[in-house]
């Protein structure tokens, strides 16, 4: 058997698989977070929670009016990133004129309340959801034996991942949102009706989070707490990668993932932990992130 | 239809006409507590150029931004190309055909020359192409692709000027365009603004540069403590200069 640094190869490829398919997720969810930032320098903390809602709108859709995965797929961020967008209309518009700190504040008062509510109406222990017919099995390769499912939420999170990129970078709409961004008053003194850019922003994070939480829904149980403890590894990556960059959320978040992945064959004991020592690392380093630009 | 656009009734009771293309009455702007501007009264027609002259911190700039509506209140009343502003959300002010061109520029460092060109919306149809722009700054042509705060200063100037050419925008408002940049960038600037008012843009120029101002302008306003104390017309520049000297302290 083909050994690599001691370890089968088998293993090392699914670890590194498995690494790569949580850093799928971290891309995700801190380019979400990162857009975000952006444009409301709000720290998006109901990021987690709008995750959790994408994961049970699947579940309960799929229970109750009988919507499959495809459907959900799309549905479901549409109907979460409205619903973010709401938020931002009705309760964030309120607070944007004060310190963003009062943001942070409120966004996380937000993700407790949704996080109560749902322990409240569905209990904490979780559901399974199931895998779709068409993605059901696993593909053996020479080396490893991959879940299709697996091989599926990498391929569709690296490619709303690239698209997110994109718009952002190559397109026109993307143009106002980076403008946005740096010279809010100006692109207003310029026709653009920033009120509505920052609206639809914050309604497009929260839509990416809840695509993340419908790939997510078939792999791990579906319970209120699930966004909470990946948010927190999530915050580390963008702290990582420095606050704000598009780009860099993306390569920092597949990174971690594999650099986790590794730890989980070479050292378990540190897998729970090596991102935030990466972190602190980077901290003491480069302040302002791999990505970030130095204020 | 026709009277309503030959007089409006401002609410402060004066009468504007069609060929003017901002009226300024009365207007009152603060930022937070702090009272800015103290009843400007400000009228320019169609076509003109006209300077806001006055020392640092008499209103000129805020006199442009509350048109812009940027800043935290205004009152009074602003009619632009027949139409009060006062109520207006700071993102439809553009779309009467107002371009804004900021003292600090504003170019976006996050975006390439070419980008920022592009960026504000099209207000109105009659805007210059990229290719007429490039036309007329062929530096901004070379160095498309390059971010756009990379460019120097005089480059940009040109583009922060250039970019609201495209949009269709027939009123500029420009404030302080020759801050720190070569004579020679100036002059060429000089011609720009000729080129503009001879295709009939009405023009507000705020300028500490007096020397590049007063061949161009028709009429200069002078400013003080938020107000607007003399108005020289450009024919009597000669014999009030020594007026003017003595309002803005040279």
């Amino acid at each position: 058997m083909t050994m690599i640094f001691g370890v089968p190869l088998a293993v090392f490829m699914g670890q590194l698989m498995l690494g790569l398919i949580n850093g799928a997720f971290y891309a995700l969810l801190s380019l979400g977070l990162a857009v975000i930032f952006g444009l409301l320098k709000i720290v998006n903390f109901a990021h987690g929670a709008q995750y959790m809602l994408g994961a049970f709108a699947a579940l309960l859709g799929a229970q109750y009016l009988g919507i499959n995965y495809w459907l959900a797929l799309l549905l479901v961020p549409l109907v979460v990133g409205a619903f973010g967008a709401l938020l931002e209309r009705l309760v964030l518009r309120r607070i944007a004129h004060l310190d963003h700190l009062y943001g942070l504040l409120l966004t996380f008062g937000l993700a407790l309340i949704f996080e109560g509510s749902l322990i409240n109406l569905f209990g904490v222990s979780g559901a399974s959801y199931p895998v779709p017919e068409a993605l059901a099995g696993g593909i053996k390769l020479p080396f490893m034996f991959l879940p299709t499912y697996r091989g599926w939420v990498l391929v569709a999170a690296l490619v709303v991942c690239l698209g997110t990129w994109f718009i952002i970078e190559r397109t026109r709409l993307g143009a106002y949102l980076r403008a946005g961004t740096e010279n809010p008053a100006l692109m207003q003194a310029f026709g653009v009706n920033v009120p509505l850019l920052v609206t639809l922003t914050y309604g497009f994070g929260v839509a990416l989070a809840a695509f993340a939480g419908v790939l997510a829904a078939p792999l791990y149980p579906v319970s209120p707490t699930m966004g909470s403890s990946l948010l927190i590894v999530v915050f580390a990556v963008v702290v990582i990668g420095g606050m704000g960059s598009i780009l860099g959320a993306i390569l920092t978040g597949l990174a971690m993932g594999l650099i986790e992945g590794l730890t989980k064959v070479y050292y378990p004991e540190a897998a729970n932990t090596v991102i935030f020592l990466v972190m602190i690392m980077v901290l003491m380093l480069r302040p302002a992130g791999l990505f970030g630009k130095e204020a | 239809m026709t009277s309503v656009m030959n007089a409006t009734r401002s609410p402060h009771g004066i009468s504007t006409s069609s060929d003017e293309a901002i009226c300024l009455a009365g207007v009152n702007a603060f930022y937070g507590e702090s009272h800015i501007l103290h009843g400007v009264d400000l009228r320019v027609k169609r076509g003109e150029l006209v300077t806001l002259l006055g020392r640092n911190g008499a209103g000129r700039s805020t006199t442009l931004k509350t048109i812009m509506n940027m800043v935290g209140s205004r009152s009074g009343s602003i009619v632009i190309n027949g139409q009060e502003t006062l109520g207006m959300k700071p993102h439809h002010i553009p779309r009467l055909g107002v371009g804004y061109c900021p003292e600090e520029r504003g170019i976006f460092a996050s975006l390439d020359v070419e980008e920022n060109l592009l960026l504000p919306p099209t207000v109105r149809s009659g805007g210059m192409s990229l290719d007429d722009i490039y036309g007329m700054f062929p530096n901004l042509y070379e160095r498309r692709r390059s971010q756009g705060t990379r460019l120097s200063g005089g480059e940009q100037q040109m583009l922060a000027m250039a970019r609201i050419l495209r949009t269709g925008a027939d009123i500029l408002l420009l404030d302080e365009i020759t801050e720190g940049l070569a004579p020679v960038i100036n002059q060429a600037l000089a011609e720009v603004l000729v080129t503009l008012k001879s295709r009939g843009m009405t023009i507000v120029l705020v300028e500490q540069n007096f020397r590049f101002a007063a061949p161009l302008a028709d009429r200069h306003f002078v400013m003080e403590h938020g107000r607007i104390i003399d108005t020289i017309e450009a024919a009597d520049l000669d014999a009030r200069r020594d007026d003017l000297n003595a309002l803005l302290g040279v």
